[in-house]
């Protein structure tokens, strides 16, 4: 089978389960929604969000949501042993390690197409006035992000303090794709868009998704191996 | 730090070594380490007296001189990350468990200076912008490669069995930093002094601030030697309680 074969079995096989049960989409979902809601406590003054909030608001909901739905997936495979036949199958580790991605990605930007309008709604933003941008800065920063949990979470489903580990790990490796996610999100939101930070942002963006995505394919093959 | 370390080890070193020699070799002697200590702790000792005789900086004065220590620190910081991440990446794929060590003691080492960095470097903030710290680019990437080896140290506490390839990944994600934080005084406007200040040092500067590099860079060889040699007992102890036991 090719790699690419390989991994969109993975990945099928992954969103299959899930459509099945919808387990980690809906509590994901409900789990963002709420975060929302608390943030909404903090940061919004006499009926107006603090400058610049939204853009931190998005992205922190989308991080939490993200440790969240990573966690759920990964002890699925642990709680029913499915994560050994997966590295037992004769398939290259890469393959696996894309095929899982690709699902996690899927779930995350299902949660984030809801997430993102109801944060539009919420606290009246604009995010669209440049869907080209916006569009690419959410696909950047959710592929950087979900890349990185994806290896660790991987790594941990078999860990005894996983549900305490992952934030702790994830949050400081992923802190450049998040960086990069507000400044560009809240560039885009300025009264005056201001494209050339954005261009800025989102190019360093797609530069960490390159340097990361490269360092989990390298480390998924040795790293998972017992 | 290093002294009641070096206590601990040397009487243990000194009455069990024919026996450890000859019977199992992987467990190397210290017989360097008493040399190595008295550099480090002479250049430290003779360190403040360069300091002193320095110039003093036109417009910080007195402040400025936290630099020797600062900068000194965060290159060996550097250095100790680098280590970690090379020493990882061996581990990873040419399955060494000395290079694991290395690894582990590199990292440790990484938090400890790094910790001398995020102190010194806002005592001289205080006075230099006024605040004790400023969210600007330096200073939030070194506090998040600083993060990333505590999260490392963390996994390998409460990680369990099996956590040292996923801290060696860890590692490795950390060293990657090392160029991003190097690099980000000069990518983005910050108020941290760029990377231009070291190579326009007035040249009387420059002799107590190699100096101070060079001291550190010493402290960070002292205590590999040291950590790398505890846990490799560590393991032969582990490796004799399991034979024990059998």
């Amino acid at each position: 089978m090719t790699f690419l074969a390989t991994a969109a079995r993975v990945a099928r096989k992954d969103l299959l389960v899930e459509s099945r049960s919808r387990e980690v989409v809906y509590t994901s979902l409900l789990f963002a929604i709420s975060c929302m809601l608390v943030f909404a406590f903090g940061l919004v003054k006499e009926g107006r969000v603090v400058t610049d909030a939204t853009a931190a608001i998005l992205w922190i909901t989308i991080a939490f949501a993200g440790t969240l739905a990573l966690g759920r997936i990964f002890d699925r495979e642990r709680q029913n042993e499915t994560l050994r036949a997966l590295l037992l199958a004769p398939a290259s580790r890469a393959a696996i390690y894309v095929g899982k991605l690709v699902g996690v990605l899927t779930l995350l930007l299902l949660v984030e197409a809801i997430v993102v309008p109801l944060v539009m709604v919420m606290f009246g933003a604009t995010l669209f006035r440049h869907p080209a941008f916006m569009l690419g800065i959410l696909l950047a920063g959710s592929l950087g992000y979900a890349a990185v949990g994806t290896l660790f979470a991987a790594m941990l489903a078999r860990s005894r303090s996983r549900a305490a580990l992952l934030p702790v790990l994830l949050y400081p490796i992923t802190v450049p794709v998040i960086i990069g996610g507000v400044r560009g999100t809240a560039a885009l939101l300025q009264p005056e868009a201001d494209l050339v930070v954005a261009r800025a942002w989102l190019t360093m963006l797609v530069a960490f998704d390159a340097v990361f995505i490269t360092l989990c394919l390298w480390t998924f093959e040795p790293a998972m191996t017992e | 730090m290093s002294i009641p370390n070096a206590k601990l080890q040397t009487p243990r070193s000194g009455s069990r070594k024919p026996e450890t020699a000859s019977r199992r070799p992987e467990v190397g002697s210290l017989s360097l380490f008493p040399l190595l200590l008295l550099i480090a702790m002479g250049m430290f000792a003779y360190a403040p007296f360069m300091i002193l005789n320095a110039p003093y900086e036109a417009t910080m004065g007195l402040v400025q001189k936290i630099f020797y220590f600062h900068v000194g620190a965060a290159i060996a910081m550097f250095v100790a990350a680098f280590t970690c991440g090379i020493a990882s990446a061996i581990f990873l794929f040419g399955r060494r468990p000395g290079a694991d060590r290395v690894a582990f003691a590199a990292a440790e080492i990484t938090v400890m200076l790094g910790l001398i960095v995020l102190i010194s470097g806002p005592l001289w903030a205080r006075k230099a912008w006024g605040v004790w710290w400023q969210w600007d680019a330096r200073l939030t990437s070194t506090l998040v490669m600083w993060l990333v080896f505590q999260s490392y140290l963390l996994l390998r506490r409460f990680g369990g069995p099996g956590s040292e390839k996923l801290s060696a990944a860890v590692g490795l994600f950390g060293s990657a930093l090392v160029p991003f934080v190097y690099w980000s005084v000069n990518l983005w406007r910050t108020v941290h002094p760029t990377t231009n200040v070291v190579p326009t040092l007035a040249p009387s500067m420059r002799g107590p601030f190699l100096w101070c590099v060079l001291a550190f860079l010493f402290l960070f060889v002292l205590l590999m030697t040291l950590r790398v040699e505890l846990e490799k007992r560590r393991t032969r102890l582990d490796d004799l309680y399991l034979a024990l036991e059998d």
